[in-house]
């Protein structure tokens, strides 16, 4: 066990931070930018110098990395407030799932861009009637010719709005059983018939979308996986989403710390009270507890070990922690805690706005309840949940008014 | 970067396993529970054979000289095993403030002793109900004279000497001595967990030597406390792990409506809470362990961090488990009670939750300071 960098990965870490500390784009350069150009600039930098997607095959984009090396590049990069985030879909889901099951020619075709930030591709599985229960999608397929047509409606679609692909998963035979009726594809979002609505969260942004189908075609060569096999190609997606590790950002411990020395309580800085503190050692404990779940996965992702149910405790635990650090934040502040203006204080805002965005954390990429269903059955073993609809044909299963 | 225990040090912990299934069961634990013994001698010598108290210990003074990962591994199956035995107080304690503070003399005397089990020692250090702090200690030393009273002082009753924390009017207002017990009143007192025993100790005029320096005290009472920490915080970590492996077991075989109570998420979810909270405080350990191993620097940090999180694990591990088994649970009978008192035992022997809590923040405020230009 050891906690250092061996001298070739400290010599690996010293290569990264010196590119990094030359490259990274100043406030000026990102200037009058919206977001997406922000994001694109700096992943188009990397995929030039080739820092962009580093454990990905060289003839892919990549670098041909080891898994502790982009370890040590994702750790030197965050020390820098870069703008990120519009190619974690493409570049953390779809592109494993493009690895795994896309032709030679697709691959090379599709997975350079994504690298570069060229392309933006979004996920397109959860449904109104299909959440947790995603094997319940209704979106049906039907073959024509060499085509196949698309009707339905996909939701909470991350950045559905901005992207150039999506990864789709339909029902193409509705008389068999959920799990066995779905085919997996991959699609151009301007093909005629996808319209795309956003909506608007509880935070007030708008990051995910309605994306509604009508008669769209799709050839059949953007098929992933054999008819009826959707499921199969849909859980290398969603294994990929759970390889996601860490604490899932939002408001992290120093954040706090600080925020604790700034503030009073009785006319004493606040991190004087043991109140305080307990709360502050707690979430500690758990931050550093995920960021050690999270080494010691990666030391077995280097072992050749593919990641396993296990990570779904990073998005669990640190979903709700950004929750309770957020109302605490708030709580610190006292009567000033509504306020969100930058003006009468300086982080106004910062807490409320991570508040309001917290409740997603915990819905968003499975819930905190299927989180502990995963823990449950495919950690510890214990027995799945009886469900009513196993092995009946899908047009035959029951649904409620709220579907 | 590798964050996982070496191969070797894998065997070591199927070799303990192994050991303590057929030599420290369930069965003989309760043994000691009911029984008046104050811990389980065989198995201490047993142990004594395979050179467990002599892990850590440099092979000049007896020892195997491997290195606090092997210890850690060690912790954690004499955690998982509820073992009766003085361990942590001869090894994370007494042996830990010799390697930290003893003269070249003392290490000779005492530590061959107890790398071999043949000396118990042990650390005596509360006087009174509530924290400690160098200005509410009544122990005195008078000339090599040591004069006070120390309860729940762990295995006090079986050790050969104690490391004891003395109030001083100098440096940071404690001392710590060495004291051999044989001319000490001690009584054994009735505790939480039976199979750990606690004694009250009356010293009266009792020849001590000094350990360190004289008004360094308080300082070394806290790097002990924090180099201990860690190995019982594998204890309980392996405690925990043994009360999940418990309630999934009683779980599946027991029915209810039809079908094992393991099937219902009300339980699914409770156990996966349990592994939750076990699986940070056990990568908390991996960061103590390694803390422990040579990274001075991170150790307070790293101590109150495992300590915490391995304390909250184990403390919802074991009642969780007597909730998972209902009415049983809560019955002599069952071996639940076993993990329960232990986890309570070890979140108050080093000093609470609350006082760690507490010591992380400004182990944290510590390192975070500014340095000085």
């Amino acid at each position: 066990m050891d906690f250092n960098d061996t001298p070739q990965e400290a010599e690996f870490r010293a290569e990264a931070a010196e590119w990094l500390e030359r490259n990274v784009p100043s406030r000026e350069e990102l200037e009058g930018l919206d977001e997406i150009q922000r994001c694109k600039l700096w992943q188009k930098r990397k995929y030039d110098a080739g820092w962009a997607c580093i454990r990905w095959p060289k003839e892919y984009g990549g670098r041909d990395a080891t898994t502790i090396q982009s370890v040590i590049w994702n750790q030197e990069e965050s020390k820098y407030p870069v703008p990120a985030g519009v190619f974690a879909i493409g570049q953390g889901m779809a592109a494993p799932t493009m690895m795994g099951w896309a032709n030679e020619e697709q691959k090379r075709f599709h997975l350079p861009p994504l690298a570069s930030g060229e392309h933006i591709w979004c996920q397109l599985f959860s449904e109104p009637s299909a959440g947790s229960d995603l094997a319940a999608v209704r979106t049906r397929a039907e073959r024509d010719g060499n085509d196949w047509v698309i009707n339905g409606q996909k939701i909470w679609t991350s950045g559905a709005h901005y992207s150039d692909y999506g990864i789709l998963v339909v029902r193409t035979d509705p008389t068999v059983p959920k799990h066995k009726g779905l085919t997996y594809f991959f699609l151009d979002m301007k093909s005629p018939g996808v319209e795309v609505k956003p909506i608007k969260q509880i935070s007030g942004g708008a990051n995910f979308n309605e994306v509604f189908f009508t008669d769209v075609r799709i050839p059949d060569e953007q098929r992933l996986g054999a008819v009826g096999q959707g499921w199969q190609v849909s859980l290398t997606t969603l294994m990929n989403e759970r390889a996601a590790i860490g604490g899932g950002g939002g408001l992290g411990f120093d954040r706090v710390y600080q925020l604790a020395q700034k503030m009073n309580i009785d006319d004493r800085p606040a991190i004087e009270n043991g109140q305080v503190r307990a709360a502050l050692a707690n979430w500690y404990c758990q931050e550093s507890g995920l960021r050690y779940t999270g080494y010691r996965s990666l030391t077995a992702m280097s072992r050749g070990e593919t990641p396993g149910p296990e990570n779904s405790i990073g998005k669990l635990v640190g979903a709700s922690k950004s929750q309770d650090m957020a109302s605490f934040a708030i709580d610190l502040l006292e009567m000033s805690g509504v306020m969100e203006d930058r003006e009468t204080w300086a982080e106004g805002g910062v807490y409320t706005g991570t508040y309001l965005n917290a409740p997603g954390g915990r819905i968003a990429g499975g819930s905190d309840e299927i989180m502990l269903n995963i823990l449950a059955e495919r950690v510890l073993g214990l027995p799945q949940d009886i469900r009513v609809d196993k092995g009946i044909p899908f047009n035959e299963v029951p649904t409620g008014s709220n579907n | 970067m590798n964050f996982e225990f070496s191969q070797e040090q894998e065997l070591l912990r199927e070799q303990a396993r192994g050991f303590l299934d057929e030599n420290c069961s369930a069965a003989s634990v309760r043994e000691i529970l009911e029984g008046s013994d104050s811990y389980d001698a065989k198995l201490w010598k047993d142990m004594a054979q395979l050179g467990w108290m002599a892990t850590a210990i440099p092979e000049e003074f007896g020892g195997l000289g491997l290195s606090y990962y092997e210890l850690s591994v060690i912790a954690e199956e004499l955690g998982r095993a509820i073992a009766p035995i003085p361990f942590s107080s001869s090894v994370y304690l007494a042996t830990e403030a010799l390697l930290l503070a003893g003269s070249a003399e003392q290490r000779q005397r005492w530590l061959p002793k107890l790398a071999t089990g043949e000396s118990i020692g042990t650390f005596a250090f509360a006087e009174h109900a509530g924290r400690p702090t160098p200005a509410n200690l009544a122990t005195t030393v008078s000339g090599n004279s040591l004069t006070g009273t120390k309860i729940a002082v762990p295995d006090g009753d079986i050790s050969d000497f104690a490391i004891v924390v003395a109030r001083s009017d100098t440096g940071d207002g404690a001392s710590v001595y060495l004291v051999e017990l044989q001319d000490v009143t001690r009584r054994k007192v009735n505790g939480i967990d039976p199979t750990r025993s606690h004694a009250k100790l009356e010293f009266q005029d009792c020849k001590a030597e000094l350990l360190g320096s004289e008004g360094a005290g308080w300082s070394l009472v806290n790097q002990l406390l924090n180099r201990a920490a860690i190995l019982v915080a594998w204890e309980q970590v392996g405690g925990s792990q043994a009360a999940l492996e418990q309630a999934k077991e009683y779980a599946m075989g027991r029915y209810a409506f039809g079908r094992p109570i393991a099937g219902f998420q009300a339980i699914k979810h409770k156990l996966a809470n349990v592994y939750v909270k076990n699986t940070l405080a056990r990568s908390n350990c991996y960061f103590g362990g390694w803390a422990l191993a040579g990274n001075e620097s991170e150790l307070p940090l790293a101590a109150a961090t495992a300590r915490v999180s391995a304390t909250q694990a184990y403390y919802f591990a074991s009642k969780e488990n007597i909730q998972t088994h209902g009415g049983m649970g809560f019955t002599w009978e069952f071996d639940c009670q076993m993990y329960y008192r232990r986890a309570k035992l070890l979140s108050v022997s080093l000093g609470s939750e609350m006082w760690w809590q507490d010591r992380l923040i400004s182990a944290y405020e510590q390192r975070n300071q500014p340095v000085a230009a």
